[in-house]
């Protein structure tokens, strides 16, 4: 209660900023075990926020049209104030770099610090998506140099032919990310060790009687041939722009490696799309405990508290269904509110939560078991694990059952007894990006004939795609294989095809 | 902890962004620069735009599910009154549904793009295709006004012109390649003839070494540091310099015929002139005469807004634009530019006059002299010739560098003016 006051007043300066850091940086490191990528911070005004947003958050990007296009439309809503900008961007990089803006007052720079440059920055140096997919140290390394090589390209093959091929890139974008770690290639030693352990099983099962099972017939060489090149080709693959830069017959190798960039980037960003609700849990639950010890160790005025506890509360802020501001479950709710209860449950639970959550239900222990959760789950098995009956009944969360071909929606499941376990397995299913991305995955490439590609859809609960769009990006993927293509949109379950799109040619040869 | 202050670091990081997106939509932007022209006052147009255009080629399509069809769970927080198994009546078709977190993620991407384009990339795509006519000719006529600029070297010219880098390099090329004498090895010679004649040791190796330095001595001198070989001096050309100044003349007959409308198309046409010349020249000065049956100059609040009663004589106004010509505005020094605005009338008697002015006066004075004849809007006066109609149409000849057109509501104001400074007419 003895300690100085940080600072007073609203104004802030990198005096004040630095001693702030160093205070929040005893608290996060000390008392909350964070485990942090050291930080960089950058002041920046306004308009290079802006700039900051159309690149999608990485402070190196390389050019293209539609940067220029969403820079364009947020700049319209910002100098029309219909949009405020965000306080703060950081990015997943070693070191993590941090964007303050210079309008902020200096209770909002504290939050923001505890918020980016603490809660975020554990969260990509721990969770286990990110340490796995995503390389921290390389990042702005590779941006830089895919700038300059497609600035290059640009300069010798012209911008027109460049924006052909990161258009059919863009397009793909989504579908440019391996979702399971590949199989590792195994070096001549290891090889030879597996034969040889292979020789071995061999030897030990073998069994005589084997011999005189009757082999296939020949007519089966047919698929035979067709099964050996699905094999070569590695098909089916779901990852369309790393076949296409693979196996495109007509590509040139730069237009190769800008698909690989494309690919990169869409890999980097795919572990943020899946840990959404946990990285802003994360990082609001780190922001909202530092503040509070600061203000407990008398380092911040109560009036600075305010400022910043009402911003939270802002953040935190669920709307319910009904009400005209309800845009769907906001992250930042569902996430705090789902790291105060673990720390509840770790400290005082009752004795449903012991039920629940027996593992950790009064281990005492809450930063230990939150640290625990943040390295090791994605949003969905986040939330189908840990998400308690109490929350379910805070938030007053139902399940809406939405058959288009029904009159009514029905009220599936609610914050009962009964409802809590169907409720909490719907809401995992929202956050699951596997459901959340059509499946769509290349099945077939006809290399001996007309080279057609075939792509399927495995359609998921009667949903199929936006068929104007899936028209667009067709002809993209046509003028990147230089060959026909055909998708077609096969049920799940039942294997029907629900709908075929037509052939689409490539539209402009990109040689 | 490294706080790094970005504040001062270089704006507009996503120009080259910017413009490639400028590029990709010129099409789109093109039309909706050119309708929004049309609606809007002139004025406006110098400060910047909000333009909408439409997403064709412009979308970023991705393999999206359909929002509709299918069946599909929600999780939706706020539940009061329902328990299990309630039906809720789905709202009528187009009301979006209920759970809200389907739909299109991005904000509707089937309506028009908004944003702000700036006022200088505006009037870039505003006045893209169009195209000053009759360069041609006045560059002949500017050799008045010279400008030196720069053009190699030469091997003659005065000492204040001497190129000194130039000189020395060719010096020392050609001191090393005749292998003359350094100085200092000189310098160590005659040290150590000294040493020698002082000491009087091994008189052999004196008299040698007298003879070398009196023959490298000689070679020195045959060989100087500078010759005049050497010798360069910056050349400088004579170029005509363009005029880089304008002056336009907005005529205007305010008498009584014309009405209000009237001013207002003959006020849009000069700003969009005024709007074009600016952006061609660094200087634009622009002179308002106003006439009834006589004229004046006058500044451009009374230009546009005061009336005035009189009878109408066109010719006055051109002899005071003879007289402003005369007292500021040279030929050689100016580019002049007209625009004449009138409903057509003027006095019968004094066609002829207006007439002789215009062919050996003004237009020989003058880059380009526009005519624009106003009419009401609802009156439909196309069928008769106005007198000035009559007497313009007598001196304006094809490829001349006067132009007449008639314009009666708003919308043509654009159409007419590109219709004159288009480039295919410029390069006819």
């Amino acid at each position: 209660m003895t300690a100085e006051l940080l600072f007073a007043g609203a104004d802030w300066d990198f005096d004040k900023v630095r001693r702030t850091y160093d205070a929040i940086e005893d608290i996060a490191r000390g008392e909350l075990g964070l485990d942090i990528y050291p930080n960089q911070i950058e002041v920046i005004t306004a308009e290079q926020m802006l700039d900051a947003y159309s690149s999608i958050g990485l402070p190196l990007m390389y050019r293209h049209w539609s940067f220029g296009k969403r820079f364009a439309a947020d700049e319209v809503l910002y100098r029309k104030g219909m949009r405020g900008l965000a306080y703060e961007i950081v990015i997943n990089s070693s070191p993590c770099i941090s964007y303050i803006m210079e309008e902020n007052s200096m209770p909002m720079q504290t939050l923001v610090i505890a918020h980016a440059a603490f809660g975020h920055n554990h969260f990509f140096k721990n969770n286990q998506l990110f340490r796995q997919w995503t390389d921290a140290r390389g990042i702005l390394d590779y941006m830089e140099f895919a700038k300059g090589y497609i600035a290059r390209c640009e300069e010798r093959h012209g911008h027109q032919m460049v924006e052909r091929v990161l258009d059919a890139a863009h397009a793909l974008m989504d579908h440019g990310v391996h979702r399971y770690p590949r199989k590792r290639v195994y070096d001549l030693r290891e090889e030879q060790q597996r034969e040889a352990e292979r020789a071995a099983y061999f030897e030990q099962t073998y069994n005589d009687l084997w011999r005189t099972v009757p082999r296939p017939a020949s007519s089966f060489h047919g698929s035979r041939d067709m099964a050996e090149r699905k094999r070569r080709l590695r098909l089916p693959e779901e990852n369309i722009l790393y076949f296409l830069e693979k196996n495109a017959p007509k590509l040139a190798p730069w237009q190769r490696e800008l698909l690989r960039v494309v690919r990169n980037v869409s890999q980097y960003f795919y572990p943020q799309k899946q840990t959404k609700v946990m990285n802003e849990g994360c990082a609001t639950c780190v922001h909202y405990h530092i503040v509070n010890r600061l203000h407990d160790k008398g380092m911040i005025s109560d009036g600075a508290l305010m400022e910043i506890l009402h911003s939270h509360t802002n953040v935190v802020f669920q709307p319910e269904f009904d009400d005209p501001r309800f845009g769907g479950l906001n992250p930042y709710a569902l996430g705090f509110g789902m790291m105060e209860e673990i720390k509840r449950i770790a400290t005082e639970p009752t004795a449903e939560d012991r039920d629940w959550f027996p593992d950790f239900a009064g281990n005492g222990d809450p930063w230990g078991t939150l640290r625990r959760a943040w390295e090791d789950y994605r949003d969905e098995s986040f939330i189908l694990q840990l998400l308690s009956p109490a929350l379910i009944r805070r938030l007053r969360l139902f399940k809406l059952h939405n058959d288009a071909d029904a009159p009514d929606y029905v009220v599936a499941a609610i914050h009962n007894e009964r409802g809590y376990r169907e409720v909490r397995r719907a809401l995992a299913a929202t956050y699951d990006i596997a459901k959340a991305e059509p499946d769509i995955q290349i099945v077939d490439v006809d290399l001996a004939g007309d080279r057609r590609l075939i792509l399927h859809h495995r359609v998921a609960d009667g949903i199929l795609l936006d068929e104007d769009e899936a028209a667009l990006v067709l002809r993209h993927i046509a003028n990147l294989w230089g060959y026909e293509v055909r998708l077609v949109e096969v049920d799940t379950k039942t294997e029907m095809t629900l709908r075929e799109f037509d052939d689409v040619g490539p539209s402009v040869t990109l040689a | 902890m490294n706080i790094i202050d970005r504040r001062l670091n270089p704006k507009g990081k996503s120009l080259a962004n910017r413009q490639r997106f400028l590029r990709r939509a010129r099409q789109q932007i093109l039309k909706a620069v050119r309708e929004a022209s049309g609606e809007r006052s002139i004025t406006d147009i110098q400060s910047g735009e909000r333009i909408s255009i439409p997403m064709d080629g412009l979308r970023e399509p991705h393999f999206r599910r359909s929002p509709h069809g299918g069946v599909r769970d929600h999780v939706v927080p706020g539940n009061r009154e329902y328990v299990e198994g309630d039906l809720i009546p789905k709202p009528p078709m187009g009301g979006g549904g209920d759970g809200g977190s389907e739909g299109s993620p991005d904000g509707g991407g089937e309506d028009d793009f908004r944003f702000l384009l700036s006022k200088d990339e505006f009037l870039d795509i505003f006045l893209d295709d169009l195209e000053l006519p009759d360069l041609q000719k006045k560059k002949m006529r500017q050799s008045e006004s010279f400008t030196l600029t720069r053009a190699g070297f030469t091997v003659t010219g005065s000492p204040a012109n001497l190129n000194l880098l130039r000189t020395m390099r060719n010096s020392l090329s050609r001191r090393i390649a005749l292998k003359r004498p350094k100085p200092h090895e000189m310098k160590a010679l005659e040290a150590e003839i000294r040493r020698l004649e002082e000491t009087g040791e091994d008189p052999d190796r004196l008299s040698g070494l007298r003879v070398e330095f009196d023959r490298l001595w000689a070679k020195s001198r045959r060989v100087p540091y500078i010759d005049p070989l050497d010798v360069r001096f910056n050349r400088f050309e004579q170029v005509p310099k363009p005029v880089t100044q304008a002056v336009m003349f907005c005529l205007m007959d305010v008498s009584g015929s014309m009405t209000e409308h009237m001013k207002d198309l003959a006020k849009r046409f000069f700003m969009l002139l005024y709007l074009f010349l600016n952006r061609r020249y660094t200087h634009v000065d622009i002179v308002f005469i106003r006439h009834t049956h006589e004229a004046k100059e006058v500044d451009e609040e009374t230009f546009f807004y005061s009336t005035e009663t009189g009878g109408t004589v066109v010719s006055t106004a051109l002899q005071e634009m003879r007289r402003v010509i005369a007292e500021r505005y040279p030929p050689g020094d100016w580019n002049i530019y007209a625009a004449q605005a009138s409903d057509g009338d003027n006095t019968s008697s004094d066609n002829g006059l207006a007439a002789a002015l215009l062919e050996d006066v003004i237009l020989p004075a003058c880059q380009y002299f526009a005519y624009i004849e106003v009419g009401a809007e609802y009156k439909d006066w196309l069928g008769r010739e106005t007198d000035l109609w009559r007497t313009y149409k007598a001196v304006a000849r094809p490829g001349g560098n006067m132009a007449m057109r008639k314009v009666r509501v708003r919308s043509q104001i654009f159409p007419v003016f590109r219709d004159l400074f288009s480039k295919e007419r410029a390069d006819a």
